[in-house]
């Protein structure tokens, strides 16, 4: 019996997500966003990522992030 | 035989005194509106009617929430398609629809704000599901926070006078106590403490929640209200374009009317009429 390395993971928008790029632009870009999307922002482990942050921003195992943007509401 | 008709007639009312809508602009956290009416975006039956009612019923300031995207493609930003409504005069307003806690409120303010780039904030924090009443412990703890963060902040509270003030003293820009229940279309549920809320409030009130036609947006405005924002009532009606435009003249003459000042009510009929001059008397 061998063991088994789990897959490093973060938690993105609510989800387990396997972590395959250590930087939040990386991760941005394959969700088709950047720096000049429009109305999105994103929080790590609980606080606001500033846009002008983004591309120094790097994810580690373990890692919340939320990616937000508006949408209908009352 | 003449009757002097001059006796029962009140003293004509000068044109010129009364203020044109330009001179009777809505000033919320240093920002002017032409109108007092702020709408919602959500539950309309399509993106379509959303803009048109938008453009309908003349609002300058739309709300929106805030939620995590989908992961499965990014579709066109709703910033942009509102941009391009009504020559880009609307505003956005973002909310914290959906947040139980002042730390989960705070959180989405700060992600609107760097999203949208604006200050404004809808401070929603529901203490029941159901009910979607505010907790109004963790409502006055997310506005101190908020207010002291730089935030503009709007929130929707009960109808409370005591809850308002407490709002009013920690910096809200303006207290927003509903009429009656998110989405119930009830209307104004206590007339009386929102009149309350409008006579002592040191900043501006806005009707939020509740409205479920033209009259109940002119009797909040009838009471004092600086403004009324609503959202299912449009949505939800059976000609959202139509209703827009509906609750633009009913907000604007409950406007007129309470700057015109309404009669006293009396308890007994009083003739409208001339008592002089009666035939057979």
């Amino acid at each position: 019996m061998s063991a088994t390395i789990p897959p490093a993971t973060i938690r993105l928008n609510g989800q387990d997500t396997p972590l395959t790029t250590a930087s939040l632009t990386g991760l941005l870009a394959g969700l088709g966003l950047d720096e000049a999307s429009r109305g999105v922002a994103v929080a790590l482990n609980g606080a606001v990522v500033p846009r002008r942050r983004w591309p120094d921003t790097a994810l580690a195992p373990g890692d919340v992030l939320d990616i937000v943007r508006p949408i209908q509401g009352g | 035989m003449t009757t002097d008709l001059t006796l029962s007639v009140a003293p004509p009312v000068l044109a010129a005194s009364l203020p044109a809508r330009s001179d009777d602009a809505l000033t919320i956290g240093g920002r002017s509106f032409g109108s007092r009416l702020f709408l919602g975006t959500a539950g309309y039956p399509n993106q379509r009617v959303m803009l048109d009612a938008l453009a309908a019923s003349g609002t300058e300031l739309a709300t929106v929430a805030i939620r995590r995207i989908s992961l499965d493609g990014y579709s066109e930003s709703l910033v942009d398609v509102l941009a391009r409504v009504a020559g880009g005069r609307i505003n956005l307003l973002p909310n914290t629809a959906g947040c139980l806690t002042a730390r989960e409120a705070v959180l989405t303010a700060q992600l609107s704000r760097e999203a949208l780039d604006t200050p404004w904030i809808k401070l929603e924090v529901i203490g029941d599901r159901d009910l979607l009443y505010p907790d109004v412990e963790e409502l006055l703890r997310a506005t101190e926070e908020l207010v002291n963060d730089g935030f503009v902040v709007l929130p929707y509270c009960n109808d409370d006078p005591v809850t308002c003030r407490k709002l009013a003293d920690l910096g809200a820009a303006a207290v927003m106590p509903l009429g009656a229940y998110i989405g119930s279309g009830q209307g104004i549920r206590n007339p009386h403490a929102i009149e309350t809320i409008c006579a002592r409030s040191p900043v501006p009130v806005v009707l939020d929640a509740g409205i479920g036609t033209a009259s109940d947006a002119a009797l909040a405005m009838e009471l004092g209200c600086a403004a009324v924002l609503l959202n299912t009532a449009v949505s939800k009606a059976r000609d959202p374009v139509r209703m827009a435009a509906a609750m633009r003249d009913a907000v604007a003459a409950g406007r007129a009317a309470r700057l015109a000042g309404r009669m006293p009510v009396r308890g007994f009929a009083e003739p409208s009429s001339p008592q002089l001059g009666l035939i057979g008397g």
